[in-house]
């Protein structure tokens, strides 16, 4: 693939400025490029004071790591945003309800629309949420669905993250950081704001309290410590919502309720925004080995005492089997056409479809059905010989483990390189906020940029970095 | 039939428990070759926090310990009515859909002594296969009075060649469901002939046969549950059905003591 086929969402193929980033361009011209890599530098430095940092897997060298910060925004006009938003929606509110059913009645498996060894064979499927409706029907609480770009239309769900998506800090950081550096940006251009999220977030889940709940129902965040990756974003987020964040030493059950522990006693939770996986949420009921959740929190949850967000069990809406049945979900839960488009993907565990993904290798990216982060994939493009051949041994070994897809023509945008502008591969993981009153979705989202000329791998861990994202009022 | 039943079980910590939780499997189901007349559940050094119906139809109560206590008995008892259905419960129902119950788990994974066994049953029907199957199991775990071993899967039995009633069940729902049927774990109580005080709660397994539904079998003494038999809690295994799971901070030095009588009205 040549570099001239990918879509770029600033410059114009026939040369010129696309609508969007009219305004910015015009700014971008009359700035002195030095004056601009002082102040990269300095938003590096924000950076680090305000102590935004990440962990990395299995690299103990560099185990805290800045996520690099490039200050040329992404653009997106309000019209691109309406449309984009509804696909969201519409996404969000079938996959609210495939949850429901599926830990019901089923009747999307009895209309023979998912086969049902999807679920049966599927460790994602937690059969402790059988028969049990979250308090106000909502599943997934926060979703951070992740958009790829590959024309002026054309974007592509990627991922649906419905656990506990991360990098909302990031959003907010990355926005207050360029109104400090360039408030004269956000006077040529009205920019809709993102501040609010946590607000929102607090707003929403307190909407989602069990019944029986207070008037102002008692959040918090649960972390599972310093050591985990996204620890500074849960501080982060807890400080910013005003609730506290704690751990689940911090936790009893205490009257039927999960209470946490304050200088004036055990005082219950009605809403627990929760940043522990489900296998380690409770040992009670869990895996028995974990300390990172209180132990009878799904019996008290069981029993209708307290909101887990997101609820356990809504791993199996973004599971990479199940995403590959999206646009029948779509359909069968709203009745409308998918608004979305969503990769074709193969499934390995069919024969037919591992036989054409074996010989197309080189073209595919193949990841595995429960992994995440961009680890244990393959880029067939991009890939050596021998990662080739070393993935056609997993694949055959284990083809239920693996889906693959085509390689997308990602969408660019320019960043501040050291010869001036230049353009490399993003995606866009909006935040998406549920409650029963309704879905609300901050203007923008998080995108990510890979940073490597080229390179169509966003993910922190793998090199990425990220841009503050616009969406214009007008 | 009508029993009545007393179950007590008492806990004596050298040293106090700071915090800690029990989640009780321990009251009777009622379906349709069950009713319990009356049931209750007595608590002391602790206290009842809530209770729900899991997954399984099983009534669980979830209780804590009185902070520093030292003993905890949990005593529950009541009165069921049976009806005698040579083992057959009937088709299924329930929240949970009968694929579930053909997922193996830890505990039942069948590995090369479990197909092994199941490569000598016989029978023409699904029923006489599955009668088959308890008999081989039968002969070949001996059945051994006493405390199970923690944590015993049903190839650790099978290699044994000796189990107590949670191992015979074990292998039976491995060796069940690698030969395609659903299969579930009873933990409930047994009515035993000669004498009304026991150590122990019973355990036994349930297959689904097409056209007739759940059907039970009790590996253990290789007979069809009767009159005798009263089912407490189901599960994919001992770990879902166990009558108690708990956890505890402090308490160290346990002593358990057990009291269970099974007694015709």
């Amino acid at each position: 693939m040549s570099n001239d086929t990918f879509f770029d969402e600033m410059w114009l193929e026939e040369g010129g400025v696309r609508d969007p980033y009219r305004r910015f361009a015009t700014w971008f011209d009359d700035e002195n490029p030095k004056d601009l890599r002082a102040k990269q530098r300095e938003a590096e430095d924000l950076f680090r004071l305000a102590g935004i940092t990440f962990n990395v897997y299995g690299r103990s060298a560099a185990e805290e790591r800045l996520i690099p910060f490039d200050i040329i925004p992404r653009i997106i006009s309000n019209a691109e945003w309406q449309r984009l938003s509804r696909g969201i929606e519409q996404r969000v509110r079938a996959i609210n309800a495939f949850l429901y059913d599926i830990y019901h009645r089923q009747e999307i498996v009895k209309a023979g629309r998912i086969p049902e060894g999807m679920l049966a064979r599927n460790d994602a499927f937690l059969p402790q949420m059988i028969n049990v409706t979250p308090p106000g029907g909502i599943y997934t609480h926060i979703v951070g669905i992740d958009l790829v770009r590959t024309g002026p239309g054309q974007f592509y769900v990627l991922e649906d993250n419905a656990r506990t998506p991360s990098g909302v800090s990031y959003m907010l950081e990355n926005r207050e950081t360029m109104l400090q550096m360039f408030p004269e940006l956000f006077v040529r251009n009205r920019v809709q704001p993102v501040q609010n999220y946590p607000t929102d977030l607090r707003r929403s889940l307190a909407a989602c309290a069990p019944a029986g709940a207070s008037g102002r129902p008692t959040v918090a965040v649960l972390t599972p410590g310093i050591y985990n990756s996204a620890y500074y974003e849960h501080a982060f987020l807890a400080d910013q919502m005003g609730v506290e964040l704690v751990e689940g030493s911090d936790l009893r059950v205490v009257d039927g309720r999960v209470a946490m522990r304050t200088t004036r006693g055990y005082k219950p939770i009605d809403v627990l925004y929760r940043r522990v996986d489900d296998d380690f949420l409770d040992p009670l009921n869990f895996n028995p080995e974990s300390q990172l959740g209180p132990p009878g929190i799904m019996d008290v949850y069981r029993a209708g005492g307290i909101t887990i967000a997101n609820a356990p069990g809504t791993g199996i809406a973004d599971d990479k089997a199940i995403y590959s049945y999206m646009p029948e979900i779509v359909e069968f839960y709203t009745g409308e056409r998918p608004l979305l488009e969503n990769v074709p993907t193969w499934r390995c565990s069919d024969p037919d479809s591992l036989a054409y993904v074996l010989d197309n290798l080189s073209d595919l990216v193949v990841k595995e059905v429960h992994g995440s982060g961009g680890y244990g994939m393959l880029i067939g493009p991009t890939a050596t010989k021998r990662d080739i051949a070393a993935f056609r041994r997993k694949l055959r070994a284990r083809p239920g483990h693996y889906i693959a897809q085509p390689t997308l023509a990602l969408s660019t945008v320019p960043i501040f390189s050291r010869a001036g502008l230049a353009p490399r591969h993003v995606d866009l993981r909006p935040f998406v906020l549920c409650c029963p009153e309704g879905i609300h979705i901050t203007p923008g989202g998080l995108t990510r940029v890979a940073l490597k000329k080229g390179s169509l791998v966003v993910n922190s861990s793998q090199g990425g970095g990220t841009k503050d994202t616009w969406v214009l009022e007008d | 039939m009508r029993l009545t039943i007393r179950h007590t079980t008492r806990y004596r910590f050298e040293s106090p428990v700071s915090y800690g939780l029990q989640q009780l499997r321990k009251v009777p189901k009622t379906g349709h070759q069950q009713q319990v007349i009356h049931w209750r559940t007595e608590i002391e050094g602790g206290r009842k926090e809530l209770s729900y119906e899991d997954h399984h139809n099983n009534v669980v109560e979830l209780i804590s310990f009185e902070r520093g206590t030292q003993d905890l008995a949990v005593m529950s008892e009541g009165e069921v009515e049976i009806r005698d259905t040579s083992g057959v419960l009937g088709p299924h129902s329930g929240p949970s859909p009968l694929w579930l119950y053909q997922r193996g788990t830890t505990l039942t994974k069948a590995g090369q002594g479990v197909r092994g066994l199941a490569r000598s049953v016989e029978g023409e029907t699904e029923l006489d296969r599955l009668h088959s199957l308890m008999q081989v199991i039968h002969a070949a775990v001996a059945f051994e009075i006493g405390d199970p071993h923690a944590g015993w899967s049903a190839e650790d039995a099978l290699a044994a060649g000796r189990g107590v009633c949670q191992d015979h069940t074990h292998v039976f729902l491995a060796a069940a469901r690698d030969m395609g049927w659903p299969a579930r774990y009873v933990s409930g109580y047994l009515m035993l002939d000669d004498r009304v005080e026991q150590e122990a709660m019973h355990a036994w397994a349930e297959a689904h046969v097409a056209g007739l539904g759940w059907v039970g079998f009790d590996v253990a003494n290789a007979i069809a549950p009767d009159r005798r038999y009263v089912r407490v809690a189901t599960g994919l295994d001992y770990s879902e059905a166990a009558p108690v799971t708990g956890m505890r901070i402090g308490g160290i030095g346990e002593v358990l003591t057990v009291q269970i009588g099974v007694a015709q009205q």
